[in-house]
């Protein structure tokens, strides 16, 4: 495992290398004080908590993880260099965790350069600091989730694009997968408890929770499983989609 | 004593093309193995396996005694590759690429400083050492390649078409580049570009649809062409029928074919029959005789001859040929 940090220092370098991390970050950062203010009513709404700031990550990682995650593999396809990078003396797991990591790291920084909301509650009330640690912990758990998904399905193409729209579907199906839209279509031909293991699958449920101030293990083992089973997955797509 | 590199019966398919069909060699220090065949004919696929990056369906090959399909990442470290075109990450800049290399393959500390240098020095890499590559020149990124091949100084290098697509001073750079380095290692280079053996290998294998046809020195393959010892005279056009009436009459000669060339002039080309030098018979009798000659050329054989015999058809009957 020595390698992951040689992976994930050169993925960090080649974010900052190009406008990528600095264009991601701003637009990141963006996009949550417009929801959080204007769709979320932080102000309006009497409560100083930051309810109407995480109650839309799951909604914009559904396209901030993909973005980020897309290239992960892809693009090392497209331009062949994986061939370089698998042939070095580095295992796929390696690989795979090193490229995670960055992206994750990513996801953090920007996450982390919210903490003016935080600020702000806590100058304007007195919210619940627990809830709120606890909501930023469940916030970067999903976002690795979104990029685990992300970066497996990026290692199955060289088209960035495909890799793109194929990863926000699927992150899509399992953020809604306790809802009917979700559920409807597996309970005419699944038995009624596979129906139940589908519906606790969900994003959403997982998340709600916990930001609501109902801290439970559960869901925090929840998203760390579901990354890791789909690292796993990523690590054998890239082992076993070569040309 | 076991080789450098030891591949044995290797065969792997895409679908319903065989790419590889049943390849068995082996390259010790020292040796510069050319791996000659047309675009598409699996030398690509070939290094891939040895390299690690594909698995074979089935065969093994095994790097300085390490077989790569069952303990890959020590196999790995004792190789270095420049994949076909040489992929580069665009962003980075030389010193940070070849850094990663150098991080990857356990390279630290001082030794790492050094070997940097050093791989710059042999590479000319310095003046563009902090240049984003995808700024630079076609030959300075495929020096890059080359000196991330080499960062580790390995024992077995392979190098896939090093010099496709340079100019020709390029090309003999890299040539040159490659054969300074042999002396310790053994390298496996492709190629499509005849020219490259003779300048490069020390041993050739001709590959066709999958098969090593022919696997020699470069002199043994050109032994299989049928010019191997022919002789070619030039001559005045009105001495041409007596001249090649008169060859075709020696007892060591299979068959004589002439070529109009401008200037009035003919080329008489003689075949040896069986192999033999003949031009002791034919010297012989051109001073004899009367006729007006303008030149006298003894033939080594041609290897783009050989090769495009191999290559079209006719590959059956070769194989094995030139061992």
């Amino acid at each position: 495992m020595k390698n992951i940090p040689v992976v994930y220092r050169r993925e960090m370098a080649s974010y900052f290398a190009t406008p990528l991390a600095y264009v991601f970050i701003i637009i990141f950062l963006t996009l949550m004080g417009i929801f959080t203010f204007y769709l979320g009513g932080l102000f309006g709404r009497g409560q100083s908590d930051l309810q109407p700031f995480f109650v839309w990550h799951p909604w914009l990682y559904l396209f901030l993880a993909p973005a980020l995650g897309m290239r992960l593999w892809a693009e090392e396809r497209k331009t062949g260099t994986i061939e370089l990078l698998m042939t070095l003396p580095v295992s796929t797991l390696e690989a795979v965790a090193g490229k995670f990591l960055a992206a994750w790291s990513m996801m953090a920084v920007s996450l982390a350069l919210t903490f003016p909301m935080w600020i702000t509650v806590n100058v304007l009330g007195d919210p619940d600091n627990g809830v709120i640690v606890a909501g930023y912990l469940a916030s970067l758990l999903m976002a690795g989730s979104y990029l685990a998904v992300s970066g497996f399905v990026s290692a199955l193409t060289r088209n960035q694009v495909i890799a793109f729209v194929v990863s926000a579907a699927v992150c899509f199906v399992f953020l809604l997968s306790g809802f009917p839209l979700v559920l409807d279509f597996f309970r005419p031909w699944l038995p009624a408890s596979m129906v139940k293991a589908i519906a606790a699958m969900g994003f959403l449920q997982h998340f709600d929770s916990i930001i609501k101030g109902v801290l439970n293990a559960v869901d925090f083992v929840y998203f760390i499983t579901f990354t890791a089973l789909w690292l796993y997955a990523g690590s054998w797509a890239v082992e076993n989609y070569r040309n | 004593m076991s080789s450098r590199v030891e591949v044995h019966d290797l065969r792997k398919s895409f679908g319903t093309i065989v790419a590889v069909d049943g390849i068995s060699f082996t390259v010790d220090s020292g040796e510069i193995l050319g791996f000659l065949g047309p675009n598409g004919a699996g030398k690509s696929t070939t290094m891939r396996i040895l390299t690690g990056y594909l698995p074979p369906d089935s065969g093994s090959v095994s790097i300085c005694g390490i077989d790569i399909l069952h303990r890959p990442v020590p196999a790995k470290a004792r190789i270095g590759y420049l994949p076909e075109g040489a992929p580069l990450y665009p962003e980075m800049t030389p010193a940070s690429f070849l850094g990663f290399v150098a991080d990857i393959r356990g390279i630290t500390g001082n030794g790492k400083a050094q070997r940097l240098a050093r791989v710059a020095e042999i590479m000319h890499l310095k003046e563009v050492w902090h240049q984003p590559i995808e700024t630079l020149s076609k030959g300075f990124k495929r020096r890059v390649g080359l000196a991330q091949a080499i960062v580790h100084d390995p024992d077995v290098l392979i190098l896939d078409e090093p010099t496709d697509g340079l100019d020709p001073n390029q090309k003999r750079e890299v040539r040159q580049l490659v054969r300074d380095m042999a002396r310790d290692k053994a390298i496996i280079i492709s190629t499509h570009i005849l020219e490259e053996v003779h300048a490069v290998c020390t041993r050739a294998a001709i590959i066709s649809r999958g098969r090593i046809v022919a696997d020699g020195t470069p002199g043994e393959l050109e032994a299989m062409s049928e010019y191997n010892h022919a002789v070619t005279i030039q001559v005045r056009a009105d001495d041409a029928v007596s001249l090649s009436g008169a060859i075709a009459r020696l007892p060591d000669v299979r068959k004589v074919d002439t070529l109009p060339l401008a200037d009035r002039l003919v080329e008489i080309t003689a075949f040896p029959a069986g192999g033999e030098r003949i031009i002791t018979g034919i010297s012989r009798m051109l001073q004899e005789g009367s006729w007006d000659i303008v030149e006298v050329r003894h033939e080594s054989g041609r290897l783009d001859e050989v090769f495009l015999s191999l290559t079209a058809g006719g590959a059956e009957e070769a194989q094995g040929g030139a061992r």
